[in-house]
């Protein structure tokens, strides 16, 4: 591991002399978020393990080229799991490619989002130096969160070494109930649930041949999951068919995923339907996919008019999302701290330039 | 030798800044906002944490928005530095003002915007108490979840700046994990709107890095919190322990049980002495440490869930276990957590609350190291612990007339804070650097991560003006400090050459 660090570190080194970025990537599998560029392929797969372990600190710790899926048995095995559900969208999908991308699964809107779980990262920067932030602990207010912005921050600001990710309790009982609903009501249905304390860590709206169906997980003790389902109603689905069903939205093999273009809107979640084409609800309606034909701007629009923003998730062709863009425009001063924040971290522009906004 | 002169001099120029940004001011704000007479501005010469003052040059008390735009502009162009503040309920002087500077008192913006049941969310202005929101939500069986102890009188605005936690966070998160939008303006009196009232915003995550900036890289005017359903039922075992390491050894065995408990305290002997006579919980005077355990949710998830933890407790052998009956009942026992500062007071003419965040299972090691200390320092100490998370409150005992013993409790606090870094923790877990751990950040993080730090002020805050010389030390401090850095984790070795 050392020799493959200094490996890494003199890769950065060479690419802050010579002004010729790098592309940085785990197992490829989230290649299609964002605009990729043609830098120099700096490869993080090797640069795997798990540092540290301790399932009573509720903490792990693991190098960035860590598989998911070795990650994952792993916890599962000492009945932990990571809470936010992260999509894998490929074998090959590696802890740091989770973190760098920043993507939640379906459990987000109950148990929070991939940056809530991060404790700490260690970071190489432009000078090849390495930087700790944050650490193994969740109370720690210690100079600013720059662990935290690094989730989600697709590389721009640094290479991820190694990541602290906290861990939860794999519920003791799962259950899946589902209702043949339409969209309106269903998101009015979730908006009420959510106000009351009900053990929902999961909620899913598709439209079918009926008009729709609602589905949502109950999750966590026995006792908490027979009151829930007492009170709540609805037809159970098989715990294995509701396995699969979780797993093929989290994993989008559903058949709608395969539209392009996928646009992502993210909207506060008791947003009336947004009738701007055929789509799959989650996260209490804080997640909704759309396939559509309308043009980018008038999907981006929409979602601006409703507080929220819009993601060209996969594109119909690169050409296209390098003309409309694939991330929703920022706000001029929001765009102005994104700029120095980059020149800052990454003054040579060498990581992964161009993948969120052109100019970052 | 001029020296009279020079002074003369110095507070004529001081005299004349004062007035031209006093008169810049009343430009902007009506005139019952501004103040410079020392008896109308000292009582904002410190926050919480009195051990450190400044008089500000001058306060100022806004009342909308575009004041606030217009104070941070005419700043800007007058080079003036800005503390904000909020209710000064703060532990580590983040809030004290700067001697040259402007102290901007946000109290005035105390209103609730709007309150929606249906969306779980309330747009509440900075200077709203924290326990106010959920006050306003209580009707809708809704509250806002992170309760630090100052709850009463911290404000929200204040929460942020600190990403503030509290008994509860171990459950439901800090301030962080409850926030969905904050609206502040910048040093340039640009408004900037971070987060959204959508589960997430385009970009980088600009909110994350600015909840617990501490007032360095923006001023909020508005805030958008979360508000989550009121559990059905809470219940509170508390528990004696006859050595701290069997306390400590429970706890772990809480979590191995996969269970999160609402809340997990931890008090030891001499924090329980303090505070029984203060709020007569019935604790047991007799044990080295006390845990209390909570569960809340449905009635039936609930009793099994305690049933679990009394399984836990009594295999980690327990000396007494308590389970609340009635709701009265569960707030008295959580009562001399709660007052376990006031109580201090009682206890000692003045106490010194530290803050700092540990692996939980060096909990045991800490506490003795902390009570080897007290024989060293000669001075007494008591310590409550959020034993769910790690987070370590000593509580030094001191006499602030007695200069020899501020100066031996100020000693103690720095080499607690340096030992939870050693032990693999951090300097501070909820109530921030602010001034106090300036030093300690020398300490815990090398000069390239604090450099990583001046980049993220840089990126928000060019000019340096918003609550300079707080929070991240330059290379000079930490020259003058002094101090190696640790590396976390790493013992020191005391006896082998620094250099």
């Amino acid at each position: 591991m050392d020799s493959l660090l200094s490996d890494l570190r003199a890769r950065v080194i060479l690419a802050q002399a010579s002004g010729k970025p790098l592309s940085i990537h785990g197992g490829g599998t989230k290649d299609f978020l964002g605009m990729k560029g043609a830098g120099t392929a700096l490869d993080m797969s090797q640069y795997a393990g798990v540092v540290s372990y301790e399932p009573t600190e509720l903490v792990v710790t693991a190098r960035a080229g860590t598989p998911l899926v070795e990650l994952e048995a792993m916890l599962a095995e000492n009945g932990q799991m990571l809470a936010f559900e992260p999509p894998h969208f490929g074998p090959g999908a590696t802890i740091g490619g989770c973190v760098a991308t920043g993507l939640s699964g379906p459990r987000r809107a109950a148990a929070g989002s991939a940056r809530d779980f991060v404790l700490g990262v260690k970071l190489l920067d432009a000078h090849g130096r390495m930087l700790k932030f944050g650490g193994e602990v969740m109370k720690n207010v210690a100079g600013y969160d720059v662990s935290r912005i690094l989730t989600g921050s697709l590389g721009m600001l640094g290479v991820m070494l190694e990541v602290s990710v906290k861990v939860l309790p794999r519920p003791e009982r799962e259950l899946t109930l589902r209702y043949a609903m339409l969209e309106a009501a269903a998101i009015e249905r979730l908006a009420a649930w959510a106000a009351q304390p009900l053990p929902i860590t999961a909620s899913s709206w598709v439209s079918t041949q009926d008009g729709g169906e609602l589905r949502i997980r109950l999750s966590g003790s026995p006792s908490a999951v027979e009151s829930g389902r007492a009170r709540l109603g609805g037809d159970a689905v098989p715990a294995s068919e509701a396995d699969a069903w979780w797993q093929s939205l989290r994993e989008q093999t559903l058949p709608f995923f395969a539209a392009r273009p996928l646009w992502r809107v993210s909207v506060p979640p008791v947003t009336p339907p947004l009738a701007l084409g055929d789509t799959i609800i989650e996260w209490n309606g804080g997640q909704r996919w759309i396939s559509t034909t309308q043009p980018a701007e008038a999907v981006r629009s929409a979602a601006a008019a409703l507080g929220g923003h819009a993601t060209l998730f996969r594109p119909e062709s690169i050409a296209e999302a390098r003309r409309v863009g694939v991330f929703h425009p920022l706000d001029p001063v929001v765009e102005g701290i994104h700029r120095r924040l980059k020149s800052e971290f990454d003054p040579q522009g060498i990581f992964n330039p161009g993948r969120m906004y052109s100019y970052l | 030798m001029n020296a009279p002169l020079d002074a003369a001099q110095d507070a004529l120029a001081t005299a004349r800044r004062q007035a031209e940004v006093v008169s810049a001011l009343r430009q902007v704000v009506p005139e019952h906002c501004v103040m410079y007479r020392e008896e109308e501005v000292r009582p904002y010469e410190c926050d919480g944490l009195s051990l450190f003052r400044e008089l500000p040059m001058v306060v100022v008390l806004p009342e909308t928005e575009s004041q606030v735009q217009a104070i941070l502009r005419l700043c800007k162009r007058l080079q003036v530095p800005v503390v904000a503040r909020g209710a000064g309920t703060g532990l580590s002087g983040g809030a004290m003002p700067h001697a040259g500077g402007v102290l901007l008192g946000m109290a005035k913006f105390n209103q609730i915007r709007r309150l929606d049941a249906r969306t779980c969310t309330a747009v509440v202005q900075p200077g709203v108490r924290n326990l106010a929101i959920s006050e306003a939500a209580a009707p809708y069986n809704l509250y806002y979840a992170p309760d630090p102890s100052s709850q009463i009188a911290c404000s929200i605005g204040g929460n942020v700046a600190e990403n503030s936690g509290g008994v509860h966070c171990l459950k439901y998160g800090l301030t962080v994990h409850n926030v969905l939008r904050v609206r502040m303006v910048t040093m340039d009196g640009e408004i900037a709107e971070l987060g959204s009232e959508a589960l997430d915003a385009p970009g980088l995550d600009l909110l994350a890095v600015f909840i617990g900036s501490e007032g360095m890289l923006g001023v909020v005017t508005e805030v958008t919190v979360k508000l989550v359903p009121k559990p059905a039922l809470a219940q509170v075992i508390m528990a004696s322990f006859d050595h701290v390491e069997t306390a400590a050894d429970a706890v772990a065995g809480i979590i191995a049980a996969g269970i999160i408990p609402a809340g997990l305290e931890m008090m030891d002997q001499r924090a329980t002495a303090i505070v029984e006579p203060f709020v007569h919980a019935g604790y047991d005077l007799s044990a080295a440490a006390i845990l209390l355990c909570e569960s809340d949710g449905t009635p039936e998830t609930v009793a099994a869930e305690i049933a679990r933890m009394t399984d836990v407790f009594e295999r980690s052998g327990a000396t007494r276990i308590q389970v609340s009956t009635s709701e009265a009942e569960r707030l008295r026992f959580w009562a001399g957590r709660k007052n376990a500062f006031p109580a201090a007071g009682r206890a000692s003419p003045d106490y010194y609350c530290m803050d700092g965040t540990i692996p939980r299972r060096q909990v045991g090691r800490v506490l003795l190291a902390i009570q080897e200390m007290e024989v060293r320092y000669d001075m007494r100490c008591a310590n409550v612990f959020h034993a769910g998370d790690g987070n370590l409150h000593p509580l030094i005992l001191f006499d602030a007339n007695d200069p020899d013993s501020v100066r031996r409790a100020e000693d103690f606090g720095a080499e607690i804070l340096e030992l939870c870094v050693q032990v693999g923790g951090t300097v501070t877990g909820e109530h921030g650097v602010g001034i106090e751990k300036i030093n300690q950040m020398c300490v815990q993080f090398t000069r390239e991560e604090l450099d990583a730090f001046h980049a993220v002020k840089h990126a928000f805050d060019p000019a340096g003006l918003l609550n300079p010389n707080k929070v991240i030390p330059t290379l000079a401090r930490c020259a003058e400090y002094g101090r190696m850095h640790v590396h976390a984790g790493e013992l020191r070795f005391p006896e082998l050459p620094r250099f």
